[in-house]
This record gives structure tokens, sequence and C-alpha cells, in this order.
């Protein structure tokens, strides 16, 4: 590995991060939680969190933020993600593969419509 | 769970839970001495003995005050079926380790399956923690520290895309190169 190619590159996905932040204004930032216990991992969290991360990085969607949680009780639901937006009150999602996981970022995150039959009341 | 490097998120997320600050891994593919070798290392909240026995086989206790998942005696079933064993050393207020070993050759171990991936995961989804990766294969090494990058870049999510293009090819990239053998 070359360190110092490596470091150059770093500023500049930094420019590029901060130059798309300043463009997106107040839309309020969104939060996406994804479970991350054993029983999240043993389900397939792991490539619900690699479908995540893939969207956001493939079609260049800022401003979110997605961190895990253990497990919060629901083994069976598994894999579980939550999605806060802004001041909204938190959205559970159940069973969420690597497919709703892209449609919950596509409809819940972009455009603010809850995937309404993956939904999870807690 | 079906590959090593699922077992591993699953260990460093009780570092995350345990309030760790930093968490080094380790993960070393040796073919001269038929050993696969994984390793966490954490300065969360550590455990007195009772606790270190009660987490690495839970039915032998009888306590039930405290509930103890079974992430860690998976994997060391998982080690005991291949010559292998897990130790976890631990000590309150300092901090804990987990090392796990496998023989490397053995029919029955898991594979690594995608060891960029659980990296890369626990480093973006955990930033508030200093991440220190290491990987190893015979004589090669991937050394991965994120100190430096997060004082680049400031307060500037990880999560912003341009962000983990990068770190994504960094780490996959890294962990290809090591392993040049193409050991599973």
């Amino acid at each position: 590995m070359t360190t110092i190619k490596s470091l150059e590159d770093l500023k500049k996905a930094k420019e590029e991060a901060l130059k798309k932040r300043d463009a997106k204004v107040a839309s309020g930032v969104a939060q996406v939680i994804v479970g991350m216990g054993t029983c999240g991992i043993a389900a397939g969290a792991r490539d619900t969190m690699k479908s995540i991360l893939d969207t956001i990085e493939n079609e260049s969607l800022t401003g979110i933020i997605v961190t895990q949680t253990g497990c919060i009780g629901l083994c069976e639901k598994e894999p579980i993600v939550q999605v806060v937006i802004g001041e909204e009150p938190k959205v559970t999602y159940g069973k969420v593969d690597a497919e709703v996981a892209k449609q919950i970022l596509h409809d819940h995150v972009i455009k603010g419509q809850p995937v309404k039959e993956h939904m999870i009341q807690m | 769970m079906r590959e090593l490097s699922l077992h591993l998120l699953d260990i460093a997320e009780n570092s995350v839970a345990a309030n760790a600050s930093r968490v080094k891994i380790v993960v070393i593919e040796d073919t001269r001495s038929d050993l696969l070798q994984m390793s966490v290392e954490d300065n969360g909240k550590g455990m007195d003995a009772e606790m270190v026995a009660r987490v690495v086989d839970p039915f032998v206790t009888s306590r039930t005050t405290r509930k103890v998942g079974l992430g860690i005696p998976l994997l060391k079933e998982a080690a005991d079926a291949c010559n292998g064993f897990l130790k976890i050393t631990s000590e309150v207020g300092i901090g804990t380790t987990l090392f796990v070993q496998f023989q490397l050759s053995n029919i029955d171990r898991m594979p690594l399956g995608n060891l960029a991936e659980t990296f890369f995961q626990l480093l973006i989804t955990n930033p508030a923690i200093h991440w220190i990766f290491e990987y190893r294969v015979n004589e090669n090494v991937f050394e991965f520290d994120d100190a430096p990058i997060k004082a680049e870049l400031g307060d500037l999510p990880l999560t912003e895309p341009s962000i983990l293009s990068y770190l994504h090819e960094t780490i996959v990239t890294g962990i290809q190169e090591t392993n040049t053998l193409n050991i599973g």
C-alpha cells in the first residue's frame, strides 16, 4: 500500500464531501440504525448493512448517518432497521434484507414515505 | 453463522457494548504453523473472573440475574472443533482481550469470509471508537489505523459517499493484496 497516495485520495474525498454537504441545505439529517446483536448478525444484518452503505456510496446519497445498535429484544424480527428523519418519531422495520433496505432508503429516507408493509409496532 | 468474519463482527460488538473507546482487531493466517488466529482487544469496562467464565459457558451457571449472549460460546465451539481454543483475559476497568485459534487446514474450519466488510462496517457505524485493524497472511501485512483519517476529516461524517468510497476501497484492496495465497 502506498500511504502517501492514499492520503491525497482522502483529501480529495473530503473536498468532494464538503462541496456536496454545502450544496444540500436544511433538509434534515436522516439517521439509519441497524440491529447488530448476535441475533441480527445471524439473521443477515451484515448484508442489510452492506446494502445500505453500498446504496449510499453508489447513488451518492449525502446527509445520512448510519449507526448500529445491539439486540433490542425482537430477535425473531431481525434483521431490524430503524429510521429517524429530523425530529420525526423513530420508525422500526423488521425482516429487512438487502432489497428491503434499499427500498427503505429510496422511499422513506429520500422521499419521506415509510415502507408500511415492513414496519413493526414497538 | 457461517463465516469467521461474521463471528468477528459479533465479538467486536461486545467491545462496543462495553463502552470501549479503542478496539484493535488482529487476524492472522499462517500456513507455516497451520494456524488461523483472531484477537479483539478493547479498553472497555472489562469483566470479573466470574463473568468471564459465564460468557464463555453460559449454561453452567445457576445465576439468572444477568443475561448472557450466545455469540462467544458459538465461536468457542467452532474453535474447539478445529483443534483450537478460545481464551478471554479481562480486567474490570481496564478492558478485555478475546483470542481464538483454529487449525488453518482443518476440514471443519469455517471460511474467514468477507473480512473487509466486517472491518468496514465496524469502522463506519461506530465512528466514536478508535479502530485498529491488522491482517496478516504469512509475511504479508495489512495495517489500518483510523486515527490519521479521522484527524483529517474533522467532524465530517464517515457516511458521506466519497468518504465511504475511499474507506471501502482502502480496506478491500488492503485485504486482497495481503491474501495473495487466496486462503479462504
